[in-house]
């Protein structure tokens, strides 16, 4: 009986999820997007002329896929996080403890709900640079692939950043000292093989530039490395993360006494 | 009659506190069984085991015959829990949350009805629309019992449901909760006001320092206590009692006597006699029980100096 699969249970948990964000779109939709059309802004034209990336490609489409793939980083994270975070601290995560649900539903339910985020997100970026900027996409599968392995890694790392956290603040630090950088120093903003040797080969430790650069191959037909490691990388990273995220679930740490 | 719940043996330790020390208990199908016990007796953790949110170290906790931890999903289909805290999720109405509660049991359409029928019978069908936050206090109290309800569970737990209510909410709550009784629930009931565990509870276990120092029939657990109280009153104001009589008195008033009585060293018939002799003319007396609340401290009195 423990082993069977409440289906229903987890579609609901999934919707309830989605509808929360949805309920304050504006917030969790509208302004990510606005923020990356901002932030391309400034980036353009401070440093369309500075960075030199692929021949042939100018710096406004090589930073597009990245700043994309950022915003869903972000707000994958920032979904399962807030979520779960905001219902452990007025204790209504108990509605969801005391249903017939378990750990893989609930871990499915929200990651399902974070990936939905992250792609709409995403896609709202897109939809909103594609009049302006002849931005090309080669390998419309892979790009949803990575859109889909980065929201699931980072809804991951978001409930796990939820579940050892005990105020609000702890959840600012996970986001400003672990996901920001890693977000940040991951070729977003230029090409990792273009940094002095030490800073590239701690580069390719960071699992987010994995993400970023499969991502940017399947915009462009171009990246850093092969785009095979990236999706074995990407994919290796989501299984271990998950695997991590079901078992602290299971353990109850923090949300069953 | 088979049992509803079944805890054995259950042992919890929070660091250096141990919460509970080998709690044993049953509770019948379809009793309405109190627990109770102070602060800190070890009664939340007991009913957060049963509800699956707390992991015992030993011992193990069956509720309609299957186990909370092996085969947790069946325990909590059965099983529905009104919390003791107001907790609640802001982005939700209050038909929203009742139905996405549902949906964690499987449940969809199908239970609207159901639905409809708690909003009803709670009063809350005006609200329905409501966000949590925009509810009273004691709305907020019917919207946990109808979240607890809304799967039809067999055994309801109802974590001190009336704490912090106003009389009448109070009252209402007693009566809902017998309803819930009558219509064949298992009835566990946690609860600082004895009043209400002595009104409603046909059976009654109390805790003290994670440990069951009495378990009873609420009518034997009420007779166990030693005095009860024996009120006269008197044609005159008389002040020379007898000297048998001076360490059973704790009330005295003009024409009026209030007497403490042992119930097996004292007899009635003893203590009329006595008074007649001592010329002293009785028009009435009535006598008193101990409430539940004396009994209570008794025991836990007992269980300190010991």
């Amino acid at each position: 009986m423990k082993y069977y699969m409440n289906w229903r249970g987890l579609y609901i948990l999934f919707l309830k999820e989605v509808w929360r964000f949805w309920k304050v779109a504006t917030q969790t939709i509208l302004a990510p997007v606005l923020n990356v059309l901002l932030y391309l802004i400034v980036f353009t034209s401070a440093l369309s002329h500075q960075i030199e990336t692929y021949p042939s490609i100018n710096y406004t489409v090589f930073l597009l896929p990245g700043l994309i793939m950022l915003a869903i980083l972000q707000n994958a994270f920032a979904n399962s996080s807030s979520s779960l975070f905001q219902s452990k601290q007025n204790a209504g995560i108990i509605f969801v403890l005391l249903a017939p649900i378990s750990s893989l539903e609930f871990y499915l339910a929200f990651i399902g709900a974070a990936i939905v985020r992250g792609l709409l997100v995403g896609i709202g970026v897109w939809i909103s640079v594609i009049f302006f900027i002849d931005l090309p996409l080669q390998h419309i599968g892979l790009a949803f692939f990575f859109a889909i392995i980065a929201s699931a890694l980072l809804g991951a790392m978001g409930l796990i950043a939820a579940i050892y956290s005990d105020k609000w603040d702890h959840i600012a630090a996970f986001q400003n000292f672990i996901i920001l950088p890693l977000t940040f120093l991951s070729g977003v903003f230029y090409l990792i093989r273009d940094l002095p040797p030490f800073w590239a080969k701690l580069s390719y430790l960071n699992p987010f530039f994995y993400l970023i650069d499969g991502f940017r191959y399947s915009f462009l037909g171009i990246s850093d490395i092969n785009v095979t490691i990236s999706i074995v990388f990407s994919g290796v990273a989501f299984i271990v993360m998950s695997i991590f995220t079901v078992w602290l679930l299971e353990t109850g740490y923090k949300l069953r006494g | 009659m088979p049992n509803a719940i079944v805890i054995q043996n259950v042992h919890k330790t929070y660091r250096q506190l141990e919460a509970l020390r080998g709690i044993t208990l049953d509770i019948p199908q379809g009793s309405f069984f109190g627990l109770l016990g102070p602060n800190g007796a070890g009664k939340s953790t007991l009913i957060n085991i049963i509800a699956g949110l707390v992991r015992a170290n030993q011992g193990q906790i069956t509720v309609l015959g299957h186990d909370v931890v092996k085969d947790w999903r069946l325990a909590r289909f059965a099983l529905g829990i009104v919390p003791q805290e107001l907790v609640y999720d802001a982005f939700f109405n209050v038909r929203e949350m009742l139905k996405l509660q549902a949906g964690y049991f499987g449940l969809g359409k199908e239970n609207e009805p159901w639905i409809d029928e708690l909003l009803e019978t709670l009063s809350l069908t005006s609200k329905a629309n409501e966000s949590f936050l925009r509810l009273s206090g004691g709305m907020k109290r019917r919207l946990l019992i109808a979240l607890a309800l809304v799967h039809k569970p067999k055994v309801v737990v109802l974590d001190e449901p009336t704490a912090g209510v106003d009389v009448e909410l109070r009252q209402a709550l007693w009566q809902f909760a017998k309803k819930l009784h009558q219509a064949g629930h298992t009835i566990l009931l946690t609860t600082h006001y004895l009043e209400e565990a002595e009104a409603l509870c046909e059976k009654i276990a109390i805790l003290n320092h994670g440990e069951m120092i009495a378990l009873d029939q609420t009518k034997n657990l009420l007779a166990r206590h030693p005095y009860r109280w024996l009120y006269l009153d008197l044609k005159e104001n008389y002040h020379n009692f007898p000297f048998i009589l001076k360490d059973k008195i704790i009330h005295q008033k003009p024409q009026q006597l209030v007497l403490r009585l042992h119930r097996d060293k004292d007899s009635i018939v003893g203590i009329l006699e006595e008074l007649r002799n001592a010329n002293i003319e009785v028009i009435d007396l009535h006598m008193n029980e101990p409430s539940l609340e004396e009994v209570f401290i008794h025991l836990i009195n007992q269980e300190v100096s010991s």
